[in-house]
Protein backbone atom coordinates (compact mmCIF):
# COMPACT_ATOMS: atom_id res chain seq x y z
CA UNK A 1 0.00 0.00 0.00
CA UNK A 2 2.81 2.60 -0.94
CA UNK A 3 -0.43 5.15 -1.96
CA UNK A 4 -0.63 5.71 2.05
CA UNK A 5 3.06 5.60 2.83
CA UNK A 6 3.89 8.60 3.60
CA UNK A 7 8.08 8.90 3.74
CA UNK A 8 10.53 5.76 3.35
CA UNK A 9 7.97 3.89 5.91
CA UNK A 10 8.79 0.16 5.69
CA UNK A 11 6.17 -2.53 5.08
CA UNK A 12 6.06 -4.48 8.36
CA UNK A 13 6.69 -8.58 7.71
CA UNK A 14 3.71 -10.35 6.99
CA UNK A 15 4.00 -14.62 5.37
CA UNK A 16 7.57 -14.82 6.59
CA UNK A 17 6.48 -14.28 10.35
CA UNK A 18 2.72 -15.27 10.70
CA UNK A 19 2.56 -18.69 12.03
CA UNK A 20 0.95 -20.63 9.65
CA UNK A 21 -2.28 -21.58 11.00
CA UNK A 22 -4.89 -24.82 9.64
CA UNK A 23 -7.12 -22.03 8.07
CA UNK A 24 -4.63 -20.49 5.79
CA UNK A 25 -2.63 -23.26 4.82
CA UNK A 26 -6.09 -25.70 3.92
CA UNK A 27 -6.73 -22.42 2.56
CA UNK A 28 -3.64 -22.02 -0.18
CA UNK A 29 -3.33 -26.19 -0.82
CA UNK A 30 -6.95 -25.72 -2.59
CA UNK A 31 -5.14 -23.40 -5.10
CA UNK A 32 -1.71 -25.10 -5.03
CA UNK A 33 -3.31 -28.64 -5.72
CA UNK A 34 -5.29 -26.73 -8.70
CA UNK A 35 -2.38 -25.65 -10.58
CA UNK A 36 -0.44 -28.92 -9.77
CA UNK A 37 -3.74 -30.92 -11.14
CA UNK A 38 -3.73 -28.24 -14.34
CA UNK A 39 0.30 -29.16 -15.03
CA UNK A 40 -0.57 -32.76 -14.78
CA UNK A 41 -3.52 -32.84 -17.09
CA UNK A 42 -1.54 -31.32 -19.87
CA UNK A 43 0.91 -34.43 -19.54
CA UNK A 44 -2.51 -36.27 -19.74
CA UNK A 45 -4.00 -34.55 -22.92
CA UNK A 46 -0.36 -34.86 -24.12
CA UNK A 47 -0.57 -39.01 -23.99
CA UNK A 48 -4.05 -38.41 -25.97
CA UNK A 49 -2.44 -36.32 -28.31
CA UNK A 50 -0.06 -38.21 -28.82
CA UNK A 51 -1.93 -41.43 -28.96
CA UNK A 52 -3.71 -40.01 -31.71
CA UNK A 53 -0.46 -38.78 -33.33
CA UNK A 54 2.07 -41.38 -34.18
CA UNK A 55 3.49 -44.92 -32.88
CA UNK A 56 6.70 -43.59 -31.45
CA UNK A 57 5.27 -39.93 -30.18
CA UNK A 58 3.16 -42.49 -28.04
CA UNK A 59 5.50 -44.48 -26.61
CA UNK A 60 7.76 -41.86 -25.42
CA UNK A 61 5.03 -40.07 -23.22
CA UNK A 62 3.68 -43.50 -22.20
CA UNK A 63 6.99 -44.93 -20.91
CA UNK A 64 7.30 -41.89 -18.52
CA UNK A 65 4.08 -41.87 -17.59
CA UNK A 66 3.88 -45.24 -16.76
CA UNK A 67 7.76 -45.43 -14.99
CA UNK A 68 8.24 -44.86 -11.64
CA UNK A 69 8.40 -41.26 -11.69
CA UNK A 70 5.03 -40.93 -13.89
CA UNK A 71 3.42 -43.20 -11.00
CA UNK A 72 4.49 -40.56 -8.18
CA UNK A 73 3.56 -37.29 -10.58
CA UNK A 74 0.02 -39.13 -11.05
CA UNK A 75 -0.26 -40.23 -7.28
CA UNK A 76 0.62 -37.31 -6.52
CA UNK A 77 -2.16 -35.26 -8.91
CA UNK A 78 -4.92 -37.76 -7.72
CA UNK A 79 -4.08 -36.73 -4.21
CA UNK A 80 -4.39 -33.18 -5.42
CA UNK A 81 -7.70 -33.62 -7.40
CA UNK A 82 -9.10 -34.95 -4.62
CA UNK A 83 -8.12 -32.60 -2.26
CA UNK A 84 -9.28 -29.78 -4.45
CA UNK A 85 -12.62 -31.52 -4.55
CA UNK A 86 -13.39 -31.71 -1.03
CA UNK A 87 -12.16 -28.18 -0.67
CA UNK A 88 -14.57 -26.63 -3.15
CA UNK A 89 -17.28 -28.60 -1.14
CA UNK A 90 -16.52 -27.24 1.81
CA UNK A 91 -16.38 -23.37 -0.11
CA UNK A 92 -20.34 -25.27 -0.88
CA UNK A 93 -21.02 -25.26 2.58
CA UNK A 94 -19.50 -21.97 3.39
CA UNK A 95 -21.46 -20.25 0.86
CA UNK A 96 -24.62 -21.44 2.23
CA UNK A 97 -23.45 -20.32 5.62
CA UNK A 98 -22.69 -23.31 7.34
CA UNK A 99 -19.66 -24.42 8.69
CA UNK A 100 -17.94 -21.10 9.35
CA UNK A 101 -16.99 -21.28 12.90
CA UNK A 102 -13.21 -21.66 13.48
CA UNK A 103 -13.29 -24.77 15.30
CA UNK A 104 -15.11 -26.64 12.72
CA UNK A 105 -13.81 -24.91 9.71
CA UNK A 106 -10.23 -26.21 11.57
CA UNK A 107 -11.86 -29.54 11.26
CA UNK A 108 -13.17 -29.70 8.02
CA UNK A 109 -9.43 -28.29 7.46
CA UNK A 110 -7.44 -31.34 8.56
CA UNK A 111 -10.38 -33.85 6.90
CA UNK A 112 -9.37 -32.44 3.83
CA UNK A 113 -6.04 -33.53 4.58
CA UNK A 114 -7.36 -37.16 5.43
CA UNK A 115 -9.80 -37.25 3.36
CA UNK A 116 -7.59 -36.54 0.32
CA UNK A 117 -5.31 -39.18 1.17
CA UNK A 118 -7.59 -42.06 2.14
CA UNK A 119 -9.72 -41.54 -1.11
CA UNK A 120 -6.03 -41.66 -2.85
CA UNK A 121 -5.23 -44.58 -1.50
CA UNK A 122 -8.80 -46.16 -2.54
CA UNK A 123 -8.23 -44.85 -5.83
CA UNK A 124 -4.45 -46.32 -6.53
CA UNK A 125 -5.68 -49.75 -5.23
CA UNK A 126 -9.06 -49.73 -7.30
CA UNK A 127 -7.32 -48.35 -10.51
CA UNK B 1 -0.24 -8.47 -6.15
CA UNK B 2 1.05 -11.49 -4.06
CA UNK B 3 4.40 -11.05 -2.92
CA UNK B 4 6.44 -12.99 -0.64
CA UNK B 5 9.57 -10.75 0.00
CA UNK B 6 9.99 -7.55 1.65
CA UNK B 7 11.38 -4.52 -0.56
CA UNK B 8 14.74 -3.53 0.24
CA UNK B 9 14.36 -0.72 2.69
CA UNK B 10 11.76 -3.36 5.17
CA UNK B 11 14.76 -6.11 5.49
CA UNK B 12 14.96 -6.83 9.33
CA UNK B 13 18.64 -6.72 10.49
CA UNK B 14 19.72 -8.14 13.68
CA UNK B 15 19.70 -5.56 16.17
CA UNK B 16 21.20 -4.76 19.53
CA UNK B 17 21.54 -6.81 22.16
CA UNK B 18 20.70 -5.67 25.54
CA UNK B 19 21.94 -6.68 29.00
CA UNK B 20 20.37 -9.08 31.29
CA UNK B 21 18.81 -7.98 34.46
CA UNK B 22 21.55 -8.46 36.88
CA UNK B 23 20.47 -11.05 39.92
CA UNK B 24 17.50 -12.47 38.06
CA UNK B 25 16.64 -16.67 38.25
CA UNK B 26 13.16 -16.12 35.82
CA UNK B 27 14.39 -14.59 32.63
CA UNK B 28 12.35 -14.38 29.83
CA UNK B 29 13.88 -13.40 26.20
CA UNK B 30 12.08 -11.12 23.94
CA UNK B 31 12.86 -10.26 20.27
CA UNK B 32 11.23 -7.16 19.14
CA UNK B 33 11.03 -5.17 15.94
CA UNK B 34 12.71 -1.77 15.43
CA UNK B 35 12.66 0.88 13.34
CA UNK B 36 13.17 4.83 13.93
CA UNK B 37 11.95 7.28 11.22
CA UNK B 38 15.32 9.68 11.97
CA UNK B 39 17.97 7.60 11.43
CA UNK B 40 18.69 6.26 7.54
CA UNK B 41 18.93 2.37 8.99
CA UNK B 42 16.72 -0.72 8.09
CA UNK B 43 14.21 -2.31 10.55
CA UNK B 44 15.95 -4.42 13.36
CA UNK B 45 15.27 -7.14 15.66
CA UNK B 46 16.89 -5.91 19.60
CA UNK B 47 16.43 -8.57 22.05
CA UNK B 48 15.95 -8.06 25.43
CA UNK B 49 15.95 -10.02 28.62
CA UNK B 50 13.02 -9.44 31.21
CA UNK B 51 13.22 -10.93 35.00
CA UNK B 52 9.71 -12.12 35.12
CA UNK B 53 9.26 -12.59 39.10
CA UNK B 54 9.00 -8.79 38.99
CA UNK B 55 6.78 -8.34 35.75
CA UNK B 56 2.64 -8.63 35.21
CA UNK B 57 1.19 -11.64 33.62
CA UNK B 58 0.34 -9.89 30.37
CA UNK B 59 2.71 -9.51 27.14
CA UNK B 60 1.91 -5.27 27.21
CA UNK B 61 3.45 -5.86 31.02
CA UNK B 62 6.20 -6.65 29.50
CA UNK B 63 6.86 -3.76 27.27
CA UNK B 64 6.09 -1.58 29.92
CA UNK B 65 8.71 -2.99 32.00
CA UNK B 66 11.53 -2.72 29.04
CA UNK B 67 10.28 0.70 28.10
CA UNK B 68 10.41 1.79 31.99
CA UNK B 69 13.31 -0.42 33.06
CA UNK B 70 15.39 -1.02 29.93
CA UNK B 71 15.10 1.09 26.72
CA UNK B 72 13.01 4.14 26.71
CA UNK B 73 12.85 4.51 23.12
CA UNK B 74 10.86 1.07 22.49
CA UNK B 75 8.05 3.06 20.78
CA UNK B 76 3.96 1.35 21.17
CA UNK B 77 0.03 2.42 21.68
CA UNK B 78 -1.40 1.17 24.41
CA UNK B 79 -4.11 2.84 26.71
CA UNK B 80 -7.10 0.83 28.61
CA UNK B 81 -4.85 -2.48 29.27
CA UNK B 82 -7.88 -4.57 29.16
CA UNK B 83 -8.87 -5.32 25.55
CA UNK B 84 -11.41 -2.69 24.98
CA UNK B 85 -9.22 0.34 23.23
CA UNK B 86 -8.01 -2.02 20.71
CA UNK B 87 -4.55 0.31 20.69
CA UNK B 88 -2.08 -2.28 21.67
CA UNK B 89 -2.56 -4.68 18.72
CA UNK B 90 0.92 -6.19 17.38
CA UNK B 91 1.74 -9.72 16.13
CA UNK B 92 2.95 -11.73 19.20
CA UNK B 93 4.31 -15.06 18.67
CA UNK B 94 3.09 -15.23 15.26
CA UNK B 95 -0.27 -14.23 15.51
CA UNK B 96 -2.05 -11.05 15.55
CA UNK B 97 -3.55 -9.97 18.97
CA UNK B 98 -4.09 -7.21 21.97
CA UNK B 99 -0.61 -7.10 24.05
CA UNK B 100 -2.96 -6.53 27.25
CA UNK B 101 -5.19 -9.19 27.08
CA UNK B 102 -2.53 -12.10 25.75
CA UNK B 103 -0.93 -13.94 28.76
CA UNK B 104 2.99 -14.81 28.23
CA UNK B 105 1.88 -18.21 29.71
CA UNK B 106 0.16 -18.65 26.19
CA UNK B 107 3.88 -18.23 24.54
CA UNK B 108 6.52 -20.88 24.85
CA UNK B 109 10.02 -20.05 24.06
CA UNK B 110 11.11 -16.82 23.01
CA UNK B 111 8.84 -13.74 22.78
CA UNK B 112 8.69 -12.10 19.36
CA UNK B 113 6.95 -8.96 18.57
CA UNK B 114 6.21 -7.16 15.38
CA UNK B 115 3.73 -4.59 14.31
CA UNK B 116 0.82 -5.49 12.50
CA UNK B 117 1.87 -7.58 9.64
CA UNK B 118 2.01 -5.63 5.67
CA UNK B 119 0.74 -2.10 6.97
CA UNK B 120 3.69 0.81 6.70
CA UNK B 121 5.27 1.22 9.86
CA UNK B 122 5.25 4.61 11.82
CA UNK B 123 7.42 3.54 14.37
CA UNK B 124 8.55 0.48 16.22
CA UNK B 125 5.90 -1.20 16.83
CA UNK B 126 2.93 1.51 15.53
CA UNK B 127 1.86 0.73 11.94
CA UNK B 128 0.20 3.81 10.23
CA UNK B 129 -3.70 3.10 10.10
CA UNK B 130 -4.41 5.78 8.07
CA UNK B 131 -6.13 3.29 5.22
CA UNK B 132 -7.39 0.90 7.61
CA UNK B 133 -9.92 4.01 9.41
CA UNK B 134 -10.95 5.46 6.03
CA UNK B 135 -12.20 1.89 4.66
CA UNK B 136 -14.13 1.90 7.99
CA UNK B 137 -15.28 5.14 7.34
CA UNK B 138 -16.10 4.21 3.84
CA UNK B 139 -18.32 1.60 4.52
CA UNK B 140 -21.20 4.27 6.66
CA UNK B 141 -20.68 3.37 10.22
CA UNK B 142 -23.72 4.75 11.26
CA UNK B 143 -27.59 4.73 11.33
CA UNK B 144 -28.66 5.90 7.79
CA UNK B 145 -32.44 6.43 8.17
CA UNK B 146 -35.03 8.03 5.61
CA UNK B 147 -38.61 8.10 7.75
CA UNK B 148 -39.13 11.13 10.17
CA UNK B 149 -37.38 10.99 13.11
CA UNK B 150 -39.22 9.51 15.97
CA UNK B 151 -40.09 11.69 18.73
CA UNK B 152 -37.89 9.70 21.20
CA UNK B 153 -35.30 6.66 20.18
CA UNK B 154 -35.14 4.81 17.31
CA UNK B 155 -36.92 1.53 18.78
CA UNK B 156 -35.48 -2.22 18.57
CA UNK B 157 -36.92 -5.25 19.43
CA UNK B 158 -34.96 -7.29 21.42
CA UNK B 159 -35.11 -10.21 18.96
CA UNK B 160 -33.46 -7.55 16.26
CA UNK B 161 -31.19 -6.06 19.17
CA UNK B 162 -29.39 -9.68 19.73
CA UNK B 163 -28.51 -9.80 15.84
CA UNK B 164 -25.74 -7.16 16.65
CA UNK B 165 -24.34 -9.21 18.66
CA UNK B 166 -20.94 -10.62 18.11
CA UNK B 167 -20.83 -7.65 15.73
CA UNK B 168 -21.37 -4.57 18.08
CA UNK B 169 -18.01 -5.76 20.33
CA UNK B 170 -15.21 -4.82 17.71
CA UNK B 171 -12.83 -2.49 19.08
CA UNK B 172 -11.44 -2.06 15.59
CA UNK B 173 -7.82 -3.01 16.63
CA UNK B 174 -6.88 -4.42 12.83
CA UNK B 175 -5.57 -7.81 14.04
CA UNK B 176 -7.87 -9.12 11.76
CA UNK B 177 -7.47 -7.53 8.62
CA UNK B 178 -3.92 -7.66 8.84
CA UNK B 179 -4.09 -11.39 9.75
CA UNK B 180 -5.71 -11.76 6.16
CA UNK B 181 -3.58 -12.55 3.11
CA UNK B 182 -6.04 -11.68 0.74
CA UNK B 183 -5.85 -8.01 2.79
CA UNK B 184 -1.79 -8.25 2.22
CA UNK B 185 -1.82 -8.51 -0.98
CA UNK B 186 -5.19 -6.42 -2.35
CA UNK B 187 -5.61 -4.49 0.85
CA UNK B 188 -5.83 -0.97 -1.09
CA UNK B 189 -9.17 -2.34 -2.53
CA UNK B 190 -10.01 -5.03 -0.47
CA UNK B 191 -12.01 -3.27 2.70
CA UNK B 192 -10.64 -6.34 4.59
CA UNK B 193 -12.31 -8.19 7.36
CA UNK B 194 -13.05 -5.49 9.73
CA UNK B 195 -14.65 -3.06 7.71
CA UNK B 196 -16.97 -5.79 6.39
CA UNK B 197 -17.85 -6.84 9.91
CA UNK B 198 -18.65 -3.52 10.30
CA UNK B 199 -20.49 -3.00 7.11
CA UNK B 200 -22.78 -6.33 8.28
CA UNK B 201 -23.31 -4.31 11.72
CA UNK B 202 -25.35 -1.70 9.47
CA UNK B 203 -26.77 -3.84 7.24
CA UNK B 204 -28.26 -6.17 9.38
CA UNK B 205 -29.29 -3.33 12.40
CA UNK B 206 -33.22 -3.20 12.01
CA UNK B 207 -33.55 0.70 12.62
CA UNK B 208 -31.25 1.09 9.68
CA UNK B 209 -32.88 2.26 6.06
CA UNK B 210 -29.90 1.93 3.84
CA UNK B 211 -29.69 -1.69 3.35
CA UNK B 212 -29.56 -1.35 -0.93
CA UNK B 213 -27.82 1.27 -1.20
CA UNK B 214 -25.18 -0.36 1.31
CA UNK B 215 -24.87 -3.68 -0.77
CA UNK B 216 -25.00 -1.44 -3.91
CA UNK B 217 -21.43 -0.22 -2.37
CA UNK B 218 -20.33 -3.27 -1.71
CA UNK B 219 -21.19 -4.93 -5.15
CA UNK B 220 -17.62 -5.32 -6.09
CA UNK B 221 -15.20 -7.61 -7.24
CA UNK B 222 -12.30 -6.47 -4.70
CA UNK B 223 -14.63 -4.25 -2.08
CA UNK B 224 -15.93 -7.54 -0.74
CA UNK B 225 -15.61 -10.61 -2.92
CA UNK B 226 -10.95 -10.65 -2.35
CA UNK B 227 -12.76 -12.59 1.02
CA UNK B 228 -11.38 -16.01 0.39
CA UNK B 229 -12.99 -17.47 3.45
CA UNK B 230 -9.46 -18.48 4.86
CA UNK B 231 -10.87 -17.31 8.38
CA UNK B 232 -7.50 -16.15 9.74
CA UNK B 233 -8.89 -13.17 10.64
CA UNK B 234 -12.01 -15.12 13.07
CA UNK B 235 -8.80 -17.10 14.32
CA UNK B 236 -6.81 -14.26 15.58
CA UNK B 237 -9.80 -12.11 16.38
CA UNK B 238 -8.81 -10.94 20.30
CA UNK B 239 -12.06 -10.38 20.82
CA UNK B 240 -13.67 -14.01 19.74
CA UNK B 241 -15.79 -12.07 16.91
CA UNK B 242 -16.25 -14.03 13.36
CA UNK B 243 -15.87 -11.25 10.45
CA UNK B 244 -15.37 -14.45 7.88
CA UNK B 245 -19.05 -15.41 8.84
CA UNK B 246 -20.44 -11.72 8.68
CA UNK B 247 -18.72 -11.76 5.36
CA UNK B 248 -20.25 -14.89 4.09
CA UNK B 249 -23.60 -13.51 5.44
CA UNK B 250 -23.60 -10.34 3.00
CA UNK B 251 -22.23 -12.28 0.23
CA UNK B 252 -25.71 -14.94 0.50
CA UNK B 253 -27.60 -11.55 1.05
CA UNK B 254 -26.26 -10.21 -2.74
CA UNK B 255 -27.54 -13.78 -4.18
CA UNK B 256 -30.95 -13.24 -2.05
CA UNK B 257 -31.66 -9.82 -3.86
CA UNK B 258 -30.61 -11.21 -7.34
CA UNK B 259 -32.55 -14.21 -7.52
Amino acid sequence: MADVNRGNRPLSPHIMIYRPQMTSVSSIMVRISALGVFAVSILVVWWLLAASTSESAFAGIDAFLRSWFGDIVLTAATWGLWYHTLGRLRHVLWDFGYCLEVDVAEKLGLGMFVGATVLTLITVLAV
Amino acid sequence: MVQLTLPKNSRITTGKTWPKPEGATNVRKFQIYRWNPEDDKNPQLDTYFVDMDSCGPMVLDALIKIKNEIDPTLTFRRSCREGICGSCAMNIDGINTLACIYGMDEIKGDVKIYPLPHMPVVKDLIPDLTHFYAQHASIMPWLETKTNRPAKEWKQSIDDRKKLDGLYECVMCASCSTSCPSYWWNGDRYLGPAALLHAYRWIIDSRDEATGERLDELEDPFKLYRCHTIMNCAKTCPKGLNPAKAIAEIKKMMVDRSV
